[in-house]
C-alpha cells in the first residue's frame, strides 16, 4: 500500500559561483494520515530544504533537485510540470512557516489573506471567502474572529499571527500539514498553546503532520516518529519513545546528552565537539565521524548504509547494533 | 556586590510631530529589586515584553532610570559621573544575543576584541594589546592565529565566543548576558554554556543571565528571578523556584517548558494560561498576573501583592502572590 506522502532518495544541491553545496544527500521518509513525523536537525541539516522541495518552492537556481521522488497519494510530484504539480499537490499539502510576521503580507487584511486560496482555487465570492475566513479563524481559536477578520497582521500578537498562518494553511483542508519551526519565535506558554492546536487539528481531521524543528523538547511532546537529520541525510529514524530511551546513532545520543534538563541538576553539559560539516566539503565516509566519540577506521572510508534494526527503526551508523546492545 | 532597589523605567508614548506630548507610559521595568554577590549567577526569566532586556540596559547604564537605584559596592550607578562612570563601565560588560549582528562585519576579530582598549586606553599600553587579544582568543577557545579574520569567517558559536572575549577584555566583575545562547544550535549551545561556566570559575565573575529557556537558566544559575510585566513575581534559589514554585505564573511557565522526554508528555501536565500578556502601557490593577490567573479573587485586583517570603520552609524564596500557600487546581 502506498503512503499518503512519501519522499524517496531525494538529492538536492545548491550551485553557487564557486562551489556546489550538497544540501540533501538521499533523504527518504513517509508519513500517513493522523500521524506526526518530526524532522529533527540543526541549522544546515537540510530539514527546511526538504520541506521546500516537497512544496515545490525551492529557488531554482541556485537549488537543483538532482534525483529522487516526492510521492503524494502515489503520484510523483517532481515528475509533473509546475502547473500540474500545483493541481496535484493542490489542496493536499499545506505548509506553516516559521516567522509569521514575514510570511504574512503586511498590507492586506488577514481575512483577505486567509480567503485568498478559496477565491483563487474554489472560485468563492469575496463575501463567501470572508465568511469562511471567519470560520477558520474561530477554528484556530482566535478570539472575536468576526471583529478581527479585517485587521492587519501587525495588529496581532506573535501567537495570534501564527494562528492566522495555520488558518490559512487549513483553508483548503489539506491532508498533510508541514509545519516548519512553527513555535520557534514564540514564548513557551504560547508555544504550548500552538502545539496543542496543531495536535487537536491533526486528531480532528486525521491530517498527517510533518513537524520540522530543532527543539528536542517539542519533538518529545508531540511526535509519533522522529527522523534525525545531519548533513543532508536522515541518520536515524524511530518511534519517539524508542529513540529517546535508546538512541541508535551517536549523533542522536550526543544531542540528547547536550541539552540541559528542567528536572535534573547540572553536571557540566556534554557538548558535541567541533562543528557541523561545510556542505560544499562533506567529509568522506560517515559525515559525522570527525565529531563522533565512537568512530573507527571504517567510518573514515565508507558511508554507512541505512540499517534496519528491531522495532522498525533505522540507523545510518556502522556501530548501530553495538549502541543498541550496550 | 550589586544591590538593585526599586528600579523603574518608563518609556513615554508620544503623539504629534511638531508638538510632541506624552500620552502614556510603557512601564517596561516597574519596581525591580534584587541583590547579586561576587561569583554568583542570577538567572532572569520571563516572556517577551516582561522587561528583562530593559533591565539589562539599565544595569549597563545604557538608559537612565526613571526611579530607583542600583548600588555597586554601595555607590549608586545612576549618580555616577565622569571618571567614576568610566570606571564603572569597565567593571560591567555585556554579551549580546545575536552573534550575527552584534559584531561589526568590517572589523577584524582583533579589532573587535581590542576595541575596548581604545575606549579605555589607561588599561593597557598600545604595544601590549595585540598580545592580550591573543590571550583572550585562547581563553575563549579560539585559535590566536585567527586574529586577522573577519566575523563572517566564523560560525555562530565561534562568533558568540568572540562576543564573550570582547566582554572580558577589560576584566569586568559583572557580565550581563542577554540571551547569549538562544540563537545557537543545540550542540553549540552546550559548548558556550560550558565556556561561560569555566570562565566564571576561573575569573570569579558574577553573571546576570537573561534567558527565556528555563532549562538553560536552571543549569547555569545559583538564584533565579521570574519577571512578568516589568516586575519580579518570584525569586529564590534554583531549588526554590524549580521544585517549590509558589507563584502561579512560575508554575505555568515551568509546566509549559517542553521536556526532552516523551515519557513526560500528556496534556494534563501543562497549565493552560488564557489569553496574552496585557500591554505594559496599561497593566492591570493590583496583581498584574490576575487577568490570566486561575487563583484570582477580588483582593488581587485591589491590592498589589508584595514580594515577600511566603513559604515557611523556604526563607530565601520570595513570592508576589496573595494566595501562594493555597492549593487550587489549575486548568489543564
Amino acid at each position: 500500500m502506498s503512503h499518503l506522502l512519501e519522499v524517496r532518495d531525494l538529492h538536492v544541491e545548491f550551485r553557487t559561483r564557486d562551489a556546489i553545496a550538497h544540501v540533501l544527500n538521499g533523504v527518504s521518509f513517509h508519513v500517513d494520515a493522523g500521524e506526526t513525523l518530526a524532522l529533527l536537525g540543526e541549522s544546515g541539516s537540510g530539514k527546511s530544504v526538504t520541506a521546500q522541495a516537497i512544496m515545490g518552492i525551492l529557488d531554482t537556481p541556485p537549488a537543483l533537485v538532482r534525483s529522487g521522488q516526492v510521492l503524494y497519494e502515489g503520484r510523483d510530484l517532481l515528475a509533473l510540470a509546475p502547473e500540474e504539480r500545483r493541481t496535484a499537490r493542490g489542496a493536499g499539502v499545506a505548509m506553516v512557516f516559521q516567522d509569521a510576521l514575514s510570511a504574512l503580507n503586511p498590507v492586506f487584511r488577514v481575512g483577505w489573506q486567509i480567503g485568498e486560496a478559496l477565491r483563487v482555487r474554489q472560485g468563492l465570492s469575496r463575501a463567501a471567502a470572508r465568511r469562511r475566513a471567519i470560520e477558520l479563524m474561530e477554528h484556530v481559536c482566535i478570539p472575536a474572529a468576526a471583529a478581527r477578520v479585517d485587521d492587519y497582521p501587525h495588529q496581532f500578537s506573535g501567537g495570534m499571527r501564527q494562528r492566522v498562518m495555520i488558518a490559512m494553511a487549513l483553508a483548503l483542508e489539506p491532508k498533510v500539514l508541514i509545519a516548519d519551526e512553527p513555535t520557534t519565535a514564540l514564548d513557551v506558554t504560547v508555544q504550548a498553546q500552538i502545539m496543542d492546536l496543531l495536535r487537536q487539528l491533526r486528531d480532528e481531521r486525521g491530517m498527517a503532520l510533518v513537524l520540522i524543528t530543532h527543539d528536542l523538547g517539542v519533538v518529545a511532546q508531540v511526535a509519533d516518529r522522529i527522523a534525525v537529520m545531519y548533513a543532508g541525510r536522515i541518520v536515524e529514524q524511530a518511534d519517539v519513545h524508542a529513540l529517546y530511551a535508546r538512541p541508535a546513532h551517536p549523533y542522536t545520543r550526543a544531542l540528547l546528552e547536550s541539552v540541559p534538563r528542567l528536572r535534573r541538576d547540572g553536571e557540566p553539559l556534554k557538548a558535541i565537539a567541533g562543528l557541523p560539516p561545510n556542505l560544499t566539503r562533506i567529509p568522506p565516509g560517515c559525515p559525522f565521524h570527525p565529531r563522533c566519540p565512537m568512530e573507527i577506521p571504517l567510518c573514515h572510508e565508507q558511508l554507512p548504509a541505512v540499517l534496519e534494526l528491531p522495532g522498525g527503526r533505522l540507523s545510518a551508523c556502522h556501530r548501530a547494533r553495538e549502541l543498541l546492545d550496550a | 556586590m550589586l544591590e538593585v532597589r526599586g528600579l523603574v523605567k518608563h518609556f513615554p508614548i508620544e503623539r504629534g510631530v511638531v508638538f510632541r506630548s506624552a500620552v502614556g507610559q510603557v512601564k517596561a521595568v516597574d519596581g525591580v529589586s534584587f541583590t547579586l554577590a561576587r561569583g554568583e549567577t542570577l538567572g532572569i526569566v520571563g516572556e517577551s515584553g516582561c522587561g528583562k532586556s530593559t533591565l539589562a540596559r539599565l544595569l549597563l547604564r545604557l538608559e537612565p532610570a526613571t526611579a530607583g537605584a542600583a548600588l555597586l559596592d554601595g555607590r549608586d550607578i545612576f549618580a555616577m559621573q565622569g571618571a567614576e562612570l568610566v570606571a564603572y563601565r569597565r567593571q560591567v560588560q555585556m554579551v549580546m544575543q545575536d552573534p550575527y549582528t552584534s559584531l561589526n562585519p568590517r572589523m577584524t576579530v582583533g579589532d573587535i576584541i581590542g576595541e575596548p582598549f581604545e575606549i579605555h586606553p589607561e588599561v593597557l599600553p598600545k604595544r601590549a594589546r595585540a598580545a592580550r587579544v591573543r590571550e583572550l582568543l585562547d581563553l575563549v577557545g579560539l585559535s590566536p592565529e585567527h586574529i586577522d579574520r573577519y566575523p563572517h569567517q566564523f560560525s555562530g558559536g565561534q562568533r558568540q565566543r568572540i562576543g564573550i572575549a570582547r566582554a572580558l577584555a577589560l576584566e569586568p566583575r559583572l557580565v550581563v548576558c542577554d540571551e547569549p545562547v538562544s540563537a545557537l544550535d543545540v550542540s553549540i549551545q552546550a559548548q558556550v554554556i560550558n565556556l561561560l561556566e569555566k570562565l566564571q570559575a576561573q575569573l570569579g565573575l558574577s553573571y546576570i543571565f537573561i534567558a527565556h529557556d528555563l532549562s538553560v537558566v536552571r543549569h547555569i544559575s545559583d538564584r533565579v528571578a521570574v519577571m512578568y510585566l516589568g516586575r519580579i513575581v518570584e525569586t529564590g534559589t534554583v531549588e526554590d523556584i524549580y521544585q517549590h514554585a509558589t507563584h502561579p505564573y512560575t508554575q505555568a511557565l515551568l509546566s509549559a517548558a517542553p521536556e526532552p522526554d516523551p515519557a513526560l508528555r500528556g496534556g494534563s501536565r501543562i497549565i493552560r494560561l488564557e489569553g496574552d500578556v496585557p500591554s505594559p502601557a496599561n497593566p492591570p490593577s493590583g496583581c498584574r498576573f490576575r487577568t490570566r490567573c486561575w487563583k484570582a479573587q477580588q483582593r488581587c485586583s485591589q491590592e498589589e501583592p508584595a514580594l515577600i517570603a511566603r513559604r515557611p520552609e523556604g526563607p530565601t524564596q520570595l513570592s508576589a502572590c496573595h494566595f501562594a500557600s493555597e492549593t487550587i487546581d489549575p486548568p489543564r
